[in-house]
């Protein structure tokens, strides 16, 4: 029996696997068909691991057989390629990394794995995920596929693509400054980041240790429910993770959001938004009215300060974290005639533009006689970000924003301007540096492309936010909107 | 040897030690610790070798080590703490960054008191810190070609940095507070002081000024692995700074290097060429806090440090300073003794101490054992000394007993019945035994109204014909009265 599994959610897909009615090779499969026939132009994946897929599918079938499994058993996902994989290349969107294969994998990937998903392959992506548009991958740009024009957003621009285009049920992306909520809003997909600490970062590659964090891109919020509910809890191999139960995430979908205090922050309404994007919000707000939920403005005044506060904490961390990549163990190696020289070579080699840029960044501001000036008063600056969110957060909710200020933008339109290219992040970056959660969900479209709505809530109260974000989902019907790939199809 | 012009200039001396601590395993992952013949990279993992993704966990016995010690150096303990990235680039170092604590060090202001020539000298500290040590670099040549190789077993191994405020004024005087430094730091258990192999290393920062004057010009000079050569590349130093001084030149803030075989130190670094470590908080780490129960508890576990041990073995045993010196090096030994002296029962200490420092460390050595180990109990050792201070057993029975215990693993009684080393001290055997030896002997009885040293004989062929059984002491009382009645008859 023929079924067009390509748009269909988790829950949906796990159903027809329960019922044996589609088993998961002939699921695996039907993906992989995609990927071939897709991807060529989409550019959504580095790598496909097809024979592995088939395998994992296979073990799925014979645990579904017996009954056994749970919600993700058999289903085929795409990994951000910034996740440790075992065997398998993670080359972060790296010149430096590419014959780079991990001794171990992340947390997450073994949660995963244990909980039967099957992985299709390892996703585009920006650079160490530092970039809003994927077109600061080394091997390939993503194209968006709503408009192969455009850019799916960044940096898990390819996960997001691939959840977008139906040659993934889910994907995992990282979210330092927007990276999952920005290519999801872009794509018209589900993008969950989770509170700092909520996700084990354990095998996760660090760009900026401080603020990354793991989450689900997805085709529903209830998808996005399931998914962190395998990947969340506290890891010992990650002292940053929370020693905090785990609730029932998709217990907590259902019950509506009557008399639940929403708060609208006027300063996510400001210069650069476009009129189209805000008319998709407002349109969401009266939404939640209807649904029976309050929803007053509120000023978050320093929420301006997000992103040049963003530019320096998250280069300062970086610059360390890529301090590694030396050419003396592992990736790239770049010979000179001495070791200072053959870091030298290796780095001109292997990194490119953006991640130099923000090396620099990092470097210049951690100096001696710049660190007071730059690094220590943005810290002090998140100190401000954090305590204005937490007081937010005593009054409402959760909050309501685009997560965006644009629709995608053409390839190219932002390469030249790094700033134009930062501030696309405007929307996403305070959610980083308080820690907070935040999801975006598809609010329509604007000029054709997607919209997404962003949902902040408090600190490991992803709850609230899954719950506000799947009443919006059932009473909107957005989530279902697809793209049309026939330009893709190979003629 | 020192220069005739810069004469009369002070030295400014201050000490950064780092001591390996000895946990199981490494300060941030559960590789073992152990470095030390070890092939090559064989402890590593994700973590230690800076492998991407990889996250470090705190390992709180390197954390409770780290404030036995500080508290050993009278340091303030730090509530708050935390960790920093040093960064720096060297195929050592595979993160690119060591994780350290620049700001906020778990101890703060503490103090080391040392001897030195009878003296009560004190040092203040500035700081005692956390973190972790590097890999090793192995050069090599193969066929005239050079390269380097490396090792990250040592990679992640715990280390405190103890920082010396410049206290010191003399290269005598820093080889004292390291030497004192490294006596406490072994004794409490955390670190083996092997400088040989690098567990126990100090830098030493040098300056000299007009006394009272303000600090010179610093010179770093890094890596000394010797109580000698801190003491020898500092007089080197010295004599150097003052002849520049001296000549009328200026110095330069540089670090140097020690050769040890040429016995100079050799400009390193200048100040221009100085790192910029770019320290920032840890982002992987939350913050070290110690709770007031915690800090307790340590305190409570910290031995009497070897200083106060000292005094009081002079006070309470009436040691001589040296003998109380040696015992209290070692706790193992410390310890040992104490158990000796309450197993000896009433007998003067001082002769413990003097069998512990002496033939028991021979008998140790020599069958490779630790004091405190089962091969020579500490109750064995007392039991022996009672033995032959009760005059139950010759001195130099003793030393048999001491020996055969060692080799069999008997109890001393039991020696003594098995190789009949029981002295005779029947008082009337004695007389009996006394009696016959002079009548043989009545040429040297004649001969010891002119000469009283012919007792001593007498005493030796008596101690023969009994087959050395006889107690000397008894004897020779026993026939000092007979001659001298004799003689007065």
């Amino acid at each position: 029996m023929e079924y067009d599994t390509a748009f269909k959610t988790i829950s949906d897909l796990g159903r027809l696997l329960a019922t044996r009615e589609i088993s998961s090779v002939e699921l695996t499969h039907d993906y992989l068909r995609r990927i071939e026939q897709y991807d060529r132009r989409i550019g959504a994946y580095l790598a496909v691991t097809a024979d592995l897929a088939v395998d994992q599918a296979e073990c799925a079938d014979r645990l579904l057989a017996r009954g056994e499994g749970g919600p993700l058993t058999g289903i085929p996902m795409a990994l951000k390629d910034i996740l440790s994989t075992r065997g398998l290349p993670t080359t972060c969107g790296s010149r430096i990394l590419e014959k780079y294969i991990p001794q171990y994998s992340a947390t997450v990937v073994e949660k995963l794995e244990r909980a039967g998903a099957v992985l299709l392959g390892k996703t585009n992506m920006d650079e160490f995920a530092m970039g809003s548009s994927n077109e600061h991958s080394a091997f390939r740009p993503v194209r968006n596929p709503w408009d192969f024009d455009r850019v799916p957003g960044g940096s898990s621009g390819g996960s997001a693509a691939a959840v977008s285009a139906g040659m993934a049920a889910f994907a995992l992306g990282t979210d330092t400054g927007g990276s999952i909520r920005q290519p999801a809003s872009l794509t018209g997909t589900v993008g969950l980041k989770p509170t700092y600490g909520r996700v084990s970062r354990y095998g996760l590659v660090a760009f900026a240790s401080s603020l990354d964090q793991v989450g689900p891109i997805t085709r529903s919020v209830r998808d996005a429910a399931l998914v962190l509910q395998v990947i969340a809890g506290w890891d010992p191999r990650d002292s940053t993770t929370a020693r905090a139960d785990v609730p029932d995430y998709v217990a907590a979908l259902d019950g509506g959001i009557r008399g639940l205090r929403l708060g609208l922050p006027i300063e996510y309404f400001g210069e650069g938004m476009s009129p189209g994007v805000e008319a998709r919000i407002r349109s969401a707000v009266d939404a939640f009215r209807d649904l029976g939920a309050t929803v007053e403005e509120i000023s978050l005044p320093h929420t301006h300060y997000g992103i040049s506060t963003y530019y320096v904490i998250s280069p300062a961390e970086a610059m360390a974290n890529l301090a590694r990549y030396d050419g003396v163990r592992f990736g790239l190696s770049s010979a000179g005639c001495d070791i200072w020289e053959t870091y030298a070579n290796t780095r001109q080699a292997g990194f490119g533009r953006e991640v130099k840029r923000r090396i620099l960044l990092g470097a210049y501001a951690l100096s001696a006689g710049y660190y007071d000036a730059y690094y220590l008063k943005a810290q002090k600056v998140r100190t401000l970000v954090k305590a204005e969110l937490d007081r937010a957060f005593q009054r409402f909710d959760a909050l309501l924003a685009p997560t965006s200020p644009t629709v995608a933008f053409k390839i190219g339109e932002k390469a030249g301007d790094p700033l134009q290219m930062y501030l696309s992040d405007v929307y996403t970056v305070p959610a980083n540096m308080a820690g907070n959660t935040g999801l975006s969900v598809p609010a329509g479209l604007s000029e054709g492309l997607p919209v997404g709505l962003q949902i902040l809530g408090r600190q490991l109260d992803e709850a609230t936010v899954l719950r506000v974000g799947h009443a919006f989902e059932e009473a909107t019907g957005y989530s279902a909107d697809r793209p049309d790939l026939s330009a893709a199809a190979p003629a | 040897m020192t220069g005739v012009q810069g004469q009369g200039l002070e030295p400014v001396i201050g000490l950064e030690v780092h001591a390996q601590l000895l946990t199981r395993s490494k300060m941030f992952c559960g590789c073992s610790a152990t470095y030390s013949g070890t092939p090559p990279n064989t402890h590593v993992c994700a973590v230690c070798s800076g492998m991407p993704g990889a996250l470090p966990v705190i390992n709180r016995a390197a954390v409770d080590m780290a404030v036995l010690a500080a508290l050993a150096l009278n340091c303030r303990i730090a509530e708050q703490s935390k960790f920093d990235r040093k960064n720096y680039s060297y195929p050592d170092l595979p993160k690119g960054y060591q994780i350290s604590q620049y700001d906020m060090p778990i101890g703060i202001e503490g103090r080391l008191n040392f001897d030195l020539a009878g003296e009560t000298r004190s040092c203040r500290l500035v700081r005692v810190h956390l973190e972790e040590d590097t890999g090793k670099l192995i050069h090599a040549a193969e066929s005239g070609r050079e390269y380097s190789l490396v090792d990250y077993n040592r990679s992640g191994v715990p280390l405190i940095e103890i920082v010396s405020e410049p206290d010191l004024r003399s290269p005598e005087e820093a080889r004292r507070f390291f030497v004192e430094l490294r006596r406490i730091l072994m004794f409490i258990g955390v670190n083996d002081g092997n400088l040989q192999e690098g567990s126990l290393r100090a830098d030493v920062n040098v300056s000299v000024r007009r006394p009272d004057g303000s600090f010179g010009t610093k010179v770093e000079i890094k890596n000394l692995n010797s109580f000698r050569s801190v003491q020898r590349a500092l007089e080197y130093e010295i004599d150097r700074q003052r002849a520049v001084l001296g000549r009328g030149e200026l110095l330069e803030q540089e670090t140097r290097g020690w050769l040890e075989d040429e016995e100079v130190t050799v400009s390193q670094r200048t100040k221009e060429h100085a790192h910029d470590y770019r320290y920032f908080p840890e982002p992987d780490l939350p913050p070290l806090l110690l709770t007031g129960e915690r800090v307790s508890a340590l305190r409570e576990s910290l031995a009497e440090l070897p200083a106060d041990r000292e005094k009081r073995f002079i006070a309470e045993y009436g040691l001589r300073p040296q003998t109380a010196s040696l015992l209290t090096d070692d706790r193992l030994l410390a310890d040992y003794f104490e158990e000796a002296v309450s197993a000896a029962g009433p007998v003067d200490p001082s002769r413990v101490a003097n069998w512990v420092t002496g033939d028991v460390l021979r008998v140790l050595h020599e069958i490779d054992a630790a004091p405190g180990g089962p091969q020579l109990p500490a109750r064995s050792v007392g039991a022996i000394v009672s033995l032959v201070e009760r005059g139950t057993i010759s001195g130099a029975a003793g030393k048999t007993v001491l020996e055969t215990v060692a080799a069999t693993h008997e109890s001393p009684d039991e020696v003594v019945r098995r190789l009949n080393l029981a002295q005779l001290v029947d008082p009337r055997a004695l007389e009996e035994l006394a009696e016959s030896v002079l009548r043989e002997n009545p040429r040297l009885v004649q001969a010891f109204a002119k000469n009283p040293r012919v007792l001593e004989a007498l005493v030796g062929k008596a101690i023969s014909a009994s087959g050395s059984k006889a107690s000397p002491a008894l004897l020779r009382s026993i026939m000092e009265e007979r001659l001298q009645r004799a003689d007065v008859r």
